[in-house]
This record gives C-alpha cells, structure tokens and sequence, in this order.
C-alpha cells in the first residue's frame, strides 16, 4: 500500500481553508511525526491520509496493491480511546470481526496481542470502567491486532500521565518493530525527539518542513519551524 | 375520598378472588400490547438507526415529523385503521376488525414513533463518539447500526418500556378498533371505560390499581434482567 | 445479534398468536348494539343462553344508535338490535336491512335532582315537564350522540313545541357519550336527563338524582332488529345472523329477556310480533 502520495491536496470547511495545497510522501520505513502549532491542520491531515475525511481539492493516492493478508491496510488510535460497552478482549476481537477474521483465529490474535501490550490481566474487565491509559493501550493493542500496514496515531499520549505515555511509547516502538508504518502526531517536541526518525512540519495548512528529526532540529529549514522549536519549552 | 378508599379495597378483592374474567382481561392486554410494543421495535428500532446514521436532503423535516408523531392522539389512530380495517374499506376483506389483531396493529401504529424518535435521539448522541473510530476500523453503516444498538441497550430498554407504557395505558384506539367486545376484545383500560360509565366507580378504579400494578411489574422485571446484565456485561 | 434473532421470532409467535385467537374456528356474530343495552346487563343475561343452545357467539359491539347503524351500512355488523324505529326504517329503505323486527320494549324515565329546581317531580305529561325546564332554565344533559335515547328526547322536544336545536341555552348540556357516561355527567352536575329505565336501574353512581317523571306512554321505547342485508354486504353471515333473530323472536328468547330483572324489577318487556310495534 505504501508509499502514500499527497500530491496539492486541500481541505475547506465552513468557508476556512484547512488545508491548503499539501504535497508529501509517506514512504515505508521511518517513523514520521507531524509537528506543528495548534491549529495547523495536523489532525484533519491525518484524517484526510486515513480516509476519514475527503479533500475538495487534490489528490491522495496508496500505492501498489493491498497485502490480503493484513486484516486492514491501516488503522487509527485517537487522542480519546473510544471503548465499546464490553470486555476489553471484545473490543480486541470487535476489529477483527469486522475484517472476517475467523472467530478462533480473532480469540488468538487478541490474546496474543493484549499479552504483548501488559493487559492479559484485564481482558475480561468491562473496557470502560479503565483507566485512561489501560483504554489507551487498548486501543493500540485493537489497532495492533489488525496488523495494519500503516498505523495513525493523533495525540496518542495528550491526556496521558507520564508513566502511561512511557507505556505507550513503547507499544508504539514494538508496533513498528513489527513492521508497521508509524505517522503521528504531537505537540511534545521531546516526545518528538524521541519516537520520530523523520519530521514533517505544518503550519497554517501548509507543509513547512520535511526533514529527517536530527536535522530538523539542528537546522530547521523555515522561520516558523525554528520559531515553533523555540517556542516550545525545554521540558514539555 | 372514599372512593379511593374503597377503590384499594376493590382492588385487592379483585386480585385475591382470583377472578377468571379479570385474568382474562389482564392477560389480553398484555399480549395485545406487549406485542405492539415488539412489533413497533423491530420497525422502528432499525429506522431510529438509519436516521442516527445517514445524512440525507429533507432529513430535518423527516426528524421533525417523527418527533410530531410521537404525539399521535390514539382516538384518531383507531379511526384511520378502523376506517383501513373496515369491511368498507381497503382491508376489509381479512375480517380483522373488532379482533385483538386489529388492537395490535392500531397500537404498533401508535408506538413506532415514539420507539424511533427517542432511540433516534439515543443512537444520534452515541454516534457522536463513536463514528470515528467505528469508521476507521472499517464498520459499515448497518454494522455501526448493529454495533451502537447493542452499546446503547440500556438506554434502548428504557426507550422501549416508555413505548409499552404508552400502549398499555391507551383506550382511543383499541375501544375503535376493538369494539370492547366482552371475552374477545375488552382490555384492561376499556373495561375501565365500561365500568366508569355503568357508574360503578370503585371497580373502575380497582382495576385501574390492578392496570398501574401490572405496568409497574413489566417494568420491575426489565429492570431486574438489566442489572443482571450489568453485572455480567459492564 | 443472537438476542435479535430470538426477539423477531418472538415477535412473529406473538403476532401468529394474536391472529389465531381472532381468526378461531369458534362460529360468531357481530352485533351492534347500543350502549344502553349493554350496559343494563341484558346481553349478560340472554347471550349465553343462545350461544349454549346455537353454539354461536355473539359477539356485542355497543355504540349509539345512529354509530351502529353507520356500522352496518359499513358492513361491519352482521345484525342491528337498537331502539329508534325512524332510524331503523330510514335504514331499510337505504336497502342495509332485510327485515325489521320488534323485540321488546322499555321505558324512558326523567331523572332529575331530588331538590327539583323545575318542579316537575310526579308529572305525569312528559311534554309539560320539558316545558318547565326550559322555562326555569335548569340544567339538562343530553346525549347528543344520535343514540335511540337521544333521538327520543329530540322527539319530545318537538312534540313540547319547542325546537331545541335552536332554542337551547347553557343549561342544556350535549355530551356525546353514552348512557352511562351521560349519567355519570348528570349526576355530577345535579341535572335533568332523559334515561332509559334499564341503565338507570343498574346504574352504581345515582349521586342526588331520583326518577321524577315516569308512566307517560309517550315514555315507551321499542326495541327492534335487524339482519343486514348481505346482498349489499356479502361478508355478512347469513345464516347465523337469522339464527340469532329467530331465536330472539322465539317463545324461549322472548322469556329470557322477560326473566331479567335488577333488583326484582323486569327491565325489559318482550312484544315480538306485536301490531305497529
């Protein structure tokens, strides 16, 4: 399915432009993360990669033929997890139904894949009474288990604590060291720092850099990237 | 205020009698309203969903006519199946007229709105939350129906008890379409309306505390199967 | 999704249920009636020993006069049985009818507040009586609802030389509801009202009011029935529909009507067969 080419997309809505002549590729392999000032658009971006969303105007192509043996091609975890009224297993088990997973294979697939993410304790726990960052992990394990070729993720750790980001974080990592593409975003330049191997800054609608992370913080491109890194407190 | 008084007496008289006739009754109007309700909810349930869901011209006018209908004044409900059901009329040939067929019907008429705007409203808010990621797992429309139906249930119950509380407490439509015949067609509310009128105002109001302790015994029985399912659902 | 499944078949059981207990093999007929007969506890005095003897019910839907004649000329009845022999003749010549038949009769009864504000307690001229309720302008309920006792009192208002439809004022109430309820109204309001003599006497809610006016032969109300006409109305079932009226005529129906009393008083006196009835 990969890469993914943007070529001169545009979102409007209620008269604004969102998104404004966007052209990038999503090439397999490096971890992207979107940066840039609220408002710029990071969000509908993603939606609009994902599908969620329609451009008025531009192109948004997948390359190359779906991988039949991915139940989705891609998968998305919001900033707030959206949980099913049932077990934690089932909400698992909910994606992979969706896809015509068998029902044995769908049982073994998200045992499998809570293991991995630390919730085997809690699979059979109502998914909603959870706390905000077991919901999180949740949400990544259901995305997980569809071993999606690209995995979007919007703000995953916003509302986190800072031990359940470090968690999820590292669910992330295995998620891509299992080969899935990962493209995120987020406000925290550390976190940035840390879970990024390339950078594509937005802002207002427009794309203002795309660079690999070490350079994009050694040798931001644009003014409003430098002035965005500066403007950022150290430790946030 | 004696009346009332000896209203609660007539009630208990009635119950502890074991009166066959008002047995009778009580179960006639269970059945003929139970399964309006069930009829309106299998209609109306996947119609509420549909308009939770779809974005379509005229939808705001099509909501607010649902909502309107919740309104319907039962005594004109029976008139128009009563003029539908007819020998006179269009359906005239099935012989249905004056049968607890025709009550079901004209109270599954009555109902539907109410079970389709309100579970509307129900599946609309948790719509709200759910679309995104419902879409982006791949649901399509009539699985994120199924799925938000069955997320929502509780609150779906509710919906569905207010529904039977509707049809259980109306006597416009089924006296119409009814004809209160006496072991055929009198239900629970038009025997009320016979004894009222025959002056005997005690017995009415007895049954009337019968009729009220039957609506709050289906609603008991709903509540207990919910908590039940909390429990073993969350 | 298991739930859903189950539920619609519960729904179709319900729903079969339903129409087979409507659709029984159980022989019936439809008779409208009006709501003064029922409700003076006639039916449940004859009907069952019809249905014991014929193996048909009679099912009764009791509405006024003129709604079960509208009924028939609907073809929703199979029989008429009301007392408004203008009406019923009105309905034979419309071709809705076959045959009419005298049954039996009663009589009306003004009943009134016991303080009898018009003064009529005792009269023995029903027109007289009317007269002075106008005049005082006391409260009267009427039924309003083209029943046979609606019809009646219309009548009497004619014949009292007064056209009420015109000359009504506040004091007279039109209800549109049955006997009963036309009582119950009455009774709360303490006021005059034209009733038959069967309902009154087995009303439960009397409250003030007393009979004040009675005997007058202007008083009599004759009940009469009908088998509607299935050359008009094929649905209509014959042949137990016939069944129902010569058993109505016949010396055992005429005695049971004769046997049932409410408090040791005959309601209703059987003349099938009487002259100009």
């Amino acid at each position: 399915m990969l890469p993914l080419t943007l070529e001169d997309v545009s979102f409007a809505a209620g008269g604004r432009t969102i998104i404004d002549r966007v052209s990038c590729e999503f090439t397999p392999g490096p971890r992207t993360v979107i940066l840039g000032p609220n408002g710029a658009g990071k969000s509908v971006l993603m939606r609009l990669c994902h599908g969620l969303l329609t451009p008025t105007a531009g192109r948004i192509a997948w390359r190359g033929s779906r991988d039949e043996r991915r139940p989705r091609a891609q998968a998305m975890v919001f900033q707030r997890p959206v949980m099913l009224r049932r077990a934690a297993l089932g909400n698992v088990t909910y994606g992979l139904k969706l896809a015509g997973v068998p029902r044995t294979e769908r049982d073994r697939r998200a045992r499998e894949v809570l293991d991995a993410v630390g919730l085997s304790a809690i699979a059979s726990r109502p998914a909603r009474v959870l706390s905000g960052g077991e919901q999180q992990k949740l949400a990544l394990a259901r995305a997980w288990a569809l071993t999606p070729e690209v995995l979007f993720l919007d703000e995953p750790t916003a509302n986190l604590d800072p031990g359940a980001t470090r968690e999820v974080e590292r669910i992330v990592d295995q998620i891509h060291a299992s080969g899935t593409k990962i493209v995120m975003t987020t406000h925290n330049l550390a976190q940035a720092r840390r879970l990024a191997d390339e950078i594509l800054f937005i802002s207002a609608g427009r794309v203002a850099d795309h660079a690999p992370v070490e350079r994009f913080f050694a040798q931001p491109s644009t003014t409003e990237a430098a002035a965005f890194i500066k403007g950022e407190l150290p430790w946030s | 205020m004696s009346d009332i008084g000896s209203a609660f007496a007539e009630a208990a008289h009635l119950i502890a009698a074991a009166d066959t006739t008002l047995y009778g009754i009580v179960l006639l109007s269970l059945e003929v309203s139970l399964t309006a309700v069930v009829a309106a909810t299998v209609i109306g349930l996947p119609l509420g969903a549909a308009l939770a869901i779809r974005r379509f011209p005229g939808r705001a006018v099509l909501l607010v006519t649902l909502n309107a209908l919740m309104g319907l004044p039962p005594v004109v409900v029976g008139l128009l199946v009563y003029l539908l059901l007819s020998r006179a009329g269009p359906l005239g040939e099935l012989g249905l007229l004056f049968t607890p067929a025709a009550m079901v019907i004209a109270q599954a008429i009555l109902v539907t709105p109410i079970i389709a705007g309100l579970s509307r409203q129900v599946l609309e808010d948790a719509w709200h939350e759910y679309e995104e990621q419902l879409r982006s797992l791949g649901a399509t429309a009539p699985m994120a129906a199924a799925t938000l139906i069955w997320d929502t249930r509780y609150s779906l119950v509710t919906v569905v008890l207010a529904g039977f509380g509707r049809a259980a407490a109306e006597v416009g439509a089924v006296m119409i379409v009814g004809g209160n015949i006496d072991g055929v067609t009198r239900v629970m509310t038009t025997a009320i309306s016979l004894e009222t009128s025959k002056g005997d105002l005690p017995l009415a109001l007895g049954l009337g505390i019968v009729l009220v302790a039957v609506v709050f015994l289906v609603n008991a029985a709903a509540q207990l199967i919910k908590s039940a399912a909390v429990r073993r659902y969350g | 999704m298991e739930l859903k499944r189950i539920g619609v078949r519960v729904a179709w059981l319900l729903l079969a249920f339903g129409c087979a207990s409507s659709a029984s093999a159980q022989r019936f007929i439809t008779v409208a009636s009006t709501t003064s007969t029922e409700q003076s506890g006639l039916f449940g005095h004859i009907l069952p020993l019809f249905e014991r003897s014929t193996g048909i019910e009679v099912r009764v839907v009791a509405l006024g006069t003129g709604q079960a004649l509208d009924l028939a000329r609907r073809g929703d009845a199979d029989v008429v049985f009301v007392h408004a022999k203008a009406a019923e003749e009105e309905f034979l010549r419309e071709g809705h009818g076959v045959q009419r038949f005298p049954i039996m009769y009663n009589d009306f009864v003004v009943v009134g507040p016991k303080t009898d504000p018009a003064g009529i307690a005792g009269d023995t001229d029903t027109l007289d009586a009317f007269r002075k309720i106008k005049t005082v302008g006391a409260p009267f309920v009427s039924r309003g609802d083209r029943s046979g006792t609606h019809i009646a009192e219309i009548n009497l208002w004619t014949l009292a030389g007064i056209d009420i439809a015109k000359e009504k004022g506040p004091w007279y109430r039109e209800t549109g509801q049955g006997m009963g309820s036309a009582l119950n109204t009455a009774s709360s309001m303490n006021a005059y009202l034209l009733s038959d003599r069967a309902t009154w006497l087995a009303f439960m809610n009397p409250g003030d009011l007393a009979i004040l006016v009675q005997g007058d032969t202007r008083l009599m109300n004759q009940y009469g029935v009908m088998l509607v006409n299935p050359a008009k109305h094929p649905s209509v079932k014959r042949a137990d529909g016939q069944a129902f009226i010569d058993w109505l005529v016949s010396p055992e129906g005429q005695a049971s009507i004769a046997d049932y009393r409410i408090g040791g008083e005959q309601l209703f006196f059987p003349n099938a067969g009487e002259p100009g009835a």
